[in-house]
C-alpha cells in the first residue's frame, strides 16, 4: 500500500516571505468555561521570533515604495528588542546598514543578537528606559541626514501591517470574535488588528494589556516627559489593563503548565488580562496575541526567584 | 479613603510619600482632593481642566480613560495609580548587568 500523499511543501523564495500567516490555537485548558473560548496567535513563530517581522518588513517595503529609503541610505531606530532584530534580518537581505538606539541596560543577549544580525549599537541613558532611546534616535536622525528612521512609534505601516496580516488572518480563520487582546507598545497591534477585526465583528472588545512600569524606570523628570505614540489613538481602545511584572510571570508560566505554550513576558500578561476578561463574558471568544516566545528571556532572573517584583522591577519588559 | 500611588517624578511635590490618602466619590473629586492638599501636583496632572496626555490613572487597574474618565465612580477602600505615559515596544530593556 502507497502512503497517503502528501501536499507539496511551499518553497518560500526567501525567509521574508515566510513573515505573517502565523498559526492560530485555542486554548482549551484555560478557557474558564466551555461556552468561553480562548484562542492564542502565535506570533514567534515569525522568522525572527516576533510579530514585530511584520512591522519591520511593512515599513521597509513602505519606504522603499515611497522613495524615501534608497541605496546608500542607513537605517536607525529606537529598540532594544524585537523590533531591531527584526528590522536587522529585513535590513541585511535588503542591503542597508542598521543603527538601533537602546538603553544602556539592555542584556547582553540581546546585544548579541543584534550584533550577529549586523547591527550597530548606540547606547541610551539606563535610566530614562524606552523613553530615553527614543528621544536620542531623533536627536541622530535630525543632525544626519543620511539617516533614515523608520520609526514604529509613528509609522502608519506599522498598524496597516496588523490590518492587512494579523487582523484579517484572524478574520478569516474565526466565525466569532467578541474581545481582542494584545499588549500595548506601540499601539500598532491593537489599532491595526483591532480596526480590521472590528470590521468584521462591529461589537469586538479591544483590549490593551500594558506592563506596570518599576519606579528604577520612570527616571523621567517630569510628567510632561511621557510620551504617547503617535500611532496610538487611545479613544479607540475599550478596556486598557495594567499588569503587573509578577502577573506577566504567572501568566507565561501557566500557558507553559496547561497548554505547552511557551510565551515571552508580554504573552504572558496577555494571558493575564484575557483571563480577567474572560471571567466577565457568559460566552464568546477572546482572541491573545503573543507576540514572542519567551527563549529571548530565558537568560533574565525572574524564572527562578521567589520576588519576581524585586527582580523584574528595574526593567521595561515590553 | 482611596490610596493614591505615586510615582517617582511627583513624589518631591508630596514630601517624598510613594502612596497617600485621598476622598472622593469619583476620580476626579479624588484628584481635587489630592490637588486640594499637594497645590503643586495640579500643573503636572492637569491640561486645560482634563488629565493631560501624559498622565495615566487606573482604578483597579484599569485605565479611566477607558472608564468614564474623572466621572468614574470609586469605592471606598480602592487604589488609584499615577503613571506616565511610557513608549513601549522595547521588550527585554533588561537590569543592570555586570
Amino acid at each position: 500500500m502507497r502512503p497517503d500523499p502528501v501536499a507539496a511543501p511551499r518553497i518560500a523564495p526567501s525567509v521574508l516571505d515566510l513573515i505573517g500567516s502565523t498559526p492560530l490555537v485555542e486554548l482549551r485548558r484555560l478557557s474558564p468555561k466551555p461556552s468561553v473560548r480562548l484562542y492564542a496567535k502565535l506570533e514567534g513563530q515569525n522568522p525572527t521570533g516576533s510579530i514585530k517581522d511584520r512591522v519591520a518588513k511593512a515599513m521597509i517595503d513602505a519606504a522603499e515604495a515611497s522613495g524615501e529609503l534608497e541605496p546608500g541610505r542607513r537605517l536607525l531606530e529606537p529598540t532594544s528588542g524585537n523590533t531591531g532584530i527584526a528590522l536587522a534580518l529585513v535590513a541585511r537581505l535588503r542591503g542597508y546598514p542598521l543603527t538601533c538606539v537602546l538603553p544602556a541596560n539592555v542584556t547582553e543577549e540581546r546585544r548579541r543578537l543584534l550584533r550577529l544580525y549586523g547591527a550597530e549599537i548606540v547606547e541610551s541613558p539606563a535610566e530614562e528606559g524606552s523613553n530615553g532611546a527614543v528621544r536620542l534616535a531623533l536627536e541622530l536622525a535630525a543632525h544626519d541626514p543620511s539617516f533614515y528612521m523608520p520609526f514604529q512609534y509613528g509609522n502608519e505601516a506599522n498598524p496597516r501591517a496588523h490590518y492587512e496580516g494579523t487582523g484579517a488572518e484572524i478574520a478569516t480563520a474565526l466565525d466569532r470574535v467578541d474581545v481582542l487582546v494584545a499588549g500595548l507598545g506601540t499601539g500598532g497591534t491593537l489599532m491595526g488588528a483591532g480596526a480590521r477585526l472590528r470590521e468584521s465583528f462591529p461589537d469586538l472588545v479591544v483590549a490593551a494589556a500594558e506592563p506596570m512600569p518599576g519606579d528604577e524606570v520612570m527616571g523621567l523628570r517630569s510628567l510632561a516627559d511621557g510620551y504617547v505614540p503617535p500611532i496610538l489613538d487611545v479613544a479607540k481602545l475599550d478596556r486598557k489593563l495594567l499588569v503587573t511584572n509578577a502577573e506577566s510571570v504567572a501568566g507565561v508560566r501557566l500557558l507553559l503548565e496547561r497548554e505547552g505554550i511557551f510565551g515571552g513576558v508580554s504573552s504572558g500578561g496577555v494571558v493575564h488580562a484575557a483571563l480577567r476578561l474572560a471571567a466577565e463574558l457568559d460566552e464568546g471568544a477572546v482572541v491573545c496575541i503573543l507576540a514572542d516566545g519567551g527563549w529571548k528571556y530565558l537568560s533574565a532572573g525572574f524564572w527562578e526567584t521567589d520576588d519576581v517584583e524585586r527582580e523584574m522591577g528595574r526593567s521595561v519588559w515590553w | 479613603m482611596t490610596r493614591v500611588r505615586i510615582p517617582p517624578m511627583l513624589r518631591a511635590e508630596v514630601g517624598g510619600a510613594r502612596e497617600v490618602e485621598a476622598h472622593g466619590e469619583t476620580v476626579g473629586e479624588v484628584i481635587e482632593d489630592l490637588v486640594g492638599r499637594y497645590p503643586a501636583l495640579r500643573a503636572q496632572l492637569y491640561r486645560d481642566g482634563d488629565l493631560g496626555e501624559f498622565v495615566n490613572v487606573y482604578l483597579g487597574g484599569e485605565d479611566v480613560r477607558t472608564l468614564e474618565g474623572l466621572d468614574t465612580p470609586v469605592r471606598d477602600g480602592s487604589t488609584l495609580i499615577l503613571l506616565p505615559a511610557m513608549a513601549g515596544g522595547s521588550p527585554g530593556v533588561g537590569r543592570h548587568e555586570a
